[in-house]
């Protein structure tokens, strides 16, 4: 056992409320947490699981429109609950702090870098303006972010994500804090952007023994970073275990749920022989450029009737860019994409009612995909009576039967408008107004990163079904190759706007690859929680960043 | 020392004596301030000032126990969507919903409220207030107050027009070259700039010379003038919902322009849009009754609150504050709107959170 002295914080039955619809709500149900110096505790659940909430009350803090209604918060022997507020702030920034999910959002770009990184370690009169810079400087070595004595002065649109997700772990370090709180510091990132920022995470917390608790939706992320694991299920805790322990043998349904869910797959389907067939979609040498910038370049592939092709790559590699110039919302400035062997006009204006029905797309954020003041019904129903005249009754037998296929219960949702359904509900809408079309072809983008792992299982499986049932063909964009593993038929790489690589899901995911698939491969965090640490030693530590750039 | 002053004074710190009592620490606040500011004014300016104060409050109390009443009537009646709504309406809200509510009442029913006619000459000029006439009578003759009614009718419904027409105007280019971009948005942002730059009374005023005074040219002219507000705002508002991927998802569906209008942005932009909308129609009603001072605006003898402030303008020299009621009825409707609207500007801010 940790002697008692150890303990740095100590919350005991947190409740926190929320006020919906003019009522307080309870939304953490009595969570007891401890943890000891220089201890990293994991922090995982669905959304809505009260995750961030429990972490910003670590730091005695609620946000607007929440309170902390009962239970004690022991900071090293100061209760937070009572404490004023002038002394929490006196607290915050110094002995505890934040690093938020988004630090592109957190930042402000207005200020430099280093200006931000300075301005607690000043303020709290720790250190002088050019110590605390030297002090910056320095930190920026160790999170090996490149030029460290330079990257301070520029602003923060003028760095990547991945390294400005570490200059902001680096400022939760400015006071040297006994106690950091990372609420999904990775979420935002491409895999390979996530390893460097993990490593640096990792070897910081450990040079100053700092604790941490580090708050993530993804199993494998956690197991990298963690000394024990909480599982949290809408407010309550579920089980607590050390990682190892955890991860070999859960003890409750729910936390086995969670670790089964990557299990979905389907046996490949193989593409129908050359002879007698063609392909729903042609994508044919195709250059495409944002004014004189060019993003794409000669870019082919195929995809054949009821198959799935996974599109996967890093942000800015074109992935969206291709599907743009497919629906044409970007005509491309050379070469031409065909459906079913008949070239299609580049500008979507130009072409037929019956074209632009034949191509579907379902979107990353059903929230921005979905207009908030149309009811449902109107929503998936408009296609339907756009495309084919369907009118009256039934139009209504149409939507009930659509939203049947998206096993939502048409009674409930018939009449509702969007934000009143949840981010999985939404997502199965989007999936619906494409299929109300009748459509052959449907492009996937991105359709399960903004979702919790359960939730986009069942999307997936219900595409996989939908599949099945109408010989769709998809053309699947994603970065997450989990997601590829499970569902795709064939496999498309692309870097910087070129396909690097190209074939059957089975013969990508077996050696040899392309370099780049091997980056991006191996930088798919597993279960083992050694995983990062072999990796590391593998590729030398010193080549994380230059391997993330190749 | 008179009965009222000592149960003045009595009546006001035994309130706030209560107040402390029960902990109602603003109540008590204000009440007790007002207690040590009654000193002062009684001292200074004897039993009239302390009169003057009771007076105040008890207009003020009236106002407010009238909205309180006049919002509890409303959420009885309304839909329960609605009554939701009004609930979170604070006391001026109610009170300017009140306002308009009975200015609407007195314009719709004017023939019928009004004892006399718009035009029709009882009496001498400028008689005094006597149990026919409630206001006296005017310059000509007439009775103020019926005139005043039918002021209501003229002006307001002058302004609503105006208001409207340029808010269709303003509000169909906006969106249209929110939608449409490209040259149309840009030449459409040119037009209203050029509007814009001239100040809108000089234009008024320069246009209704040539023009001539009919009610049809004010209208047009009016609205001309306030419809690039209007379509500054629709355009910056449309231009936020025109890049969602809900409008990229309807434009790949093959739809038009119209429908993009119709169903998908203008229900995401309404809110703002109302707003703007109670905003206008002060500035409009305010133009209107500024032009018919002038007399470029609504011509004699129909009546006008604005004109009704210039005929009888010479009262004033004598004493008498006759020519400040169509003043003040102007003030009060440009108030109690500004009070609504600011209930809507913080429920659309409001909403963008959630």
């Amino acid at each position: 056992m940790v002697p008692k002295k150890d303990v740095l914080l100590e919350v005991k039955d947190l409740r926190i409320e929320g006020y919906s619809d003019e009522q307080w709500i309870e939304i953490v149900h009595g969570v007891d947490l401890t943890l000891h110096k220089g201890e990293v505790l994991g922090l995982i659940g669905e959304s809505g699981a009260g995750k961030s909430t429990i972490g910003l009350a670590a730091m005695g803090f609620a946000r607007d429109g929440c309170r902390i209604s009962g239970g004690s918060i022991e900071f090293d022997g100061m209760e937070l609950t009572t404490t004023p507020e002038g002394d929490l702030r006196a607290l915050r920034g110094s002995r505890i702090a934040y690093v938020a999910q988004s630090a592109a959002a957190s930042f402000n770009p207005a200020h430099r870098i280093i200006d931000q990184h300075t301005e607690a370690p000043i303020q709290y009169r720790i250190q002088k303006r050019v110590e605390a810079q030297e002090d910056a400087m320095e930190l920026y070595h160790r999170l090996r972010l490149p030029n460290p004595d330079e990257i301070g002065f520029r602003y923060p649109h003028q760095v990547s994500g991945g390294q400005l997700q570490r200059a902001m772990t680096a400022m939760a370090m400015a006071c040297r804090p006994d106690l950091i709180i990372f609420d999904e510091p990775t979420t935002a990132l491409d895999v390979t952007t996530q390893i460097e920022v993990l490593a640096a995470i990792r070897d910081i917390v450990d040079q100053f023994n700092t604790a941490a608790i580090y708050i993530t939706h993804d199993l494998a992320v956690v197991a990298q970073m963690a000394d024990t694991i909480k599982v949290l299920l809408k407010g309550e805790e579920v089980e607590e275990a050390p990682t190892e322990q955890m991860l070999d043998a859960p003890s409750e349904d729910y936390t086995k749920s969670l670790w089964a869910v990557r299990s979905f797959k389907r046996p490949q389907k193989e593409r129908p022989a050359e002879a007698d067939s063609i392909p729903i979609v042609s994508v044919k040498n195709v250059d495409a450029a944002y004014g004189k910038i060019k993003v794409l370049d000669d870019v082919s592939f195929d995809i054949y009737p009821g198959m799935t092709v996974a599109v996967v790559g890093e942000s800015g590699s074109g992935k969206s860019t291709t599907a743009r110039c497919i629906t044409g919302l970007l005509p491309p400035t050379k070469g031409e994409i065909q459906f079913n062997g008949e070239s299609l006009p580049p500008r979507y204006q130009d072409r037929t009612k019956d074209q632009l029905r034949q191509a579907q797309m379902i979107y990353q954020m059903a929230d921005t995909a979905l207009n908030p003041k149309i009811k449902i019904s109107e929503i998936i129903g408009r296609p339907a009576q756009f495309y084919r005249g369907v009118r009256g009754a039934e139009l209504k037998n149409r939507v009930d039967e659509l939203l049947d296929l998206i096993e939502l219960d048409p009674a409930k949702f018939y009449n509702r408008y969007p934000p009143e359904l949840s981010g999985g509900q939404k997502q199965r809408v989007g999936i619906a107004r494409a299929l109300a079309a009748d459509p052959s072809f449907i492009i996937c983008d991105e359709v399960t990163s903004a979702l919790d792992q359960l939730v986009a299982e069942g999307i997936l499986k219900l595409l996989d079904k939908l599949q099945k049932d109408f010989n769709l063909a998809y053309m699947f964009i994603t970065h997450d190759l989990a997601t590829v593993r499970s569902i795709a038929d064939e496999v498309v790489v692309m870097q910087r706007g070129k396909v690097v690589e190209q074939g059957a899901k089975d013969e990508m995911f077996t050696p040899p690859h392309h370099p780049y698939t091997d980056l991006l491969l191996s930088s798919v965090p597993e279960m083992d929680p050694n995983w990062l640490t072999t990796l590391l030693e593998e590729r030398g530590t010193d080549s994380i960043g230059e391997a993330a750039n190749v | 020392m008179s009965t009222f002053v000592i149960g003045y004074y009595a009546l006001l710190i035994g309130a706030s004596c209560l107040a402390a009592y029960f902990k109602k620490r603003q109540l008590f606040l204000l009440i007790f301030s007002l207690t040590l500011i009654s000193f002062v004014t009684g001292i200074v300016g004897g039993v009239g000032a302390l009169r003057f104060i009771t007076v105040a409050a008890g207009l003020l109390a009236l106002a407010a126990g009238v909205s309180y009443a006049f919002r509890e009537f409303l959420i009885i009646i309304a839909s329960d969507g609605i009554a939701k709504e009004l609930r979170t309406a604070p006391l001026t809200a109610a009170f300017g919903m009140f306002v308009i509510f009975t200015y609407a009442i007195a314009g719709t029913f004017a023939p019928i409220i009004a004892p006399f006619g718009e035009a029709e000459v009882i009496s001498s000029a400028f008689a005094p207030a006597d149990e026919n006439m409630l206001l006296g009578a005017d310059q000509l003759g007439r009775d103020m107050f019926s005139r005043l009614i039918y002021g209501a009718r003229n002006t307001v419904g002058l302004a609503l027009v105006a208001t409207s027409l340029a808010f269709i105007l303003g509000a169909l280019t906006g969106l249209l070259a929110a939608t449409k971009g490209g040259w149309f948005d840009q030449l459409m942002g040119r037009v209203a700039d050029v509007i814009m730059s001239v100040p809108s009374l000089i234009f008024a005023l320069l246009m209704l010379s040539i023009f001539g005074t009919s009610l049809f040219v004010i209208v047009i002219i009016v609205a001309l003038i306030y419809s690039p507000r209007v379509f500054r705002l629709t355009r910056a508002v449309a231009g936020n919902v025109v890049v969602m991927d809900y409008i990229e998802a309807a434009k790949l569906r093959g739809e038009g322009n119209w429908y993009l209008i119709r169903r998908e942005i203008l229900p995401n932009s309404t809110a703002p849009l109302v707003a703007e909308f109670g905003l206008e129609f002060c500035f409009v009603f305010l133009l209107i009754a500024g032009l018919s001072f002038l007399g470029l605006g609504i011509q004699p003898p129909t009546a006008d609150w604005g004109s009704m402030v210039r005929e009888n303008a010479t009262l004033i020299s004598f004493g008498e504050l006759t020519p400040l009621i169509p003043a003040a009825a102007i003030a009060l409707l440009t108030v109690s709107v500004n009070f609504v609207v600011d209930w809507m500007l913080f429920r659309s801010s409001g909403l963008k959170e959630v």
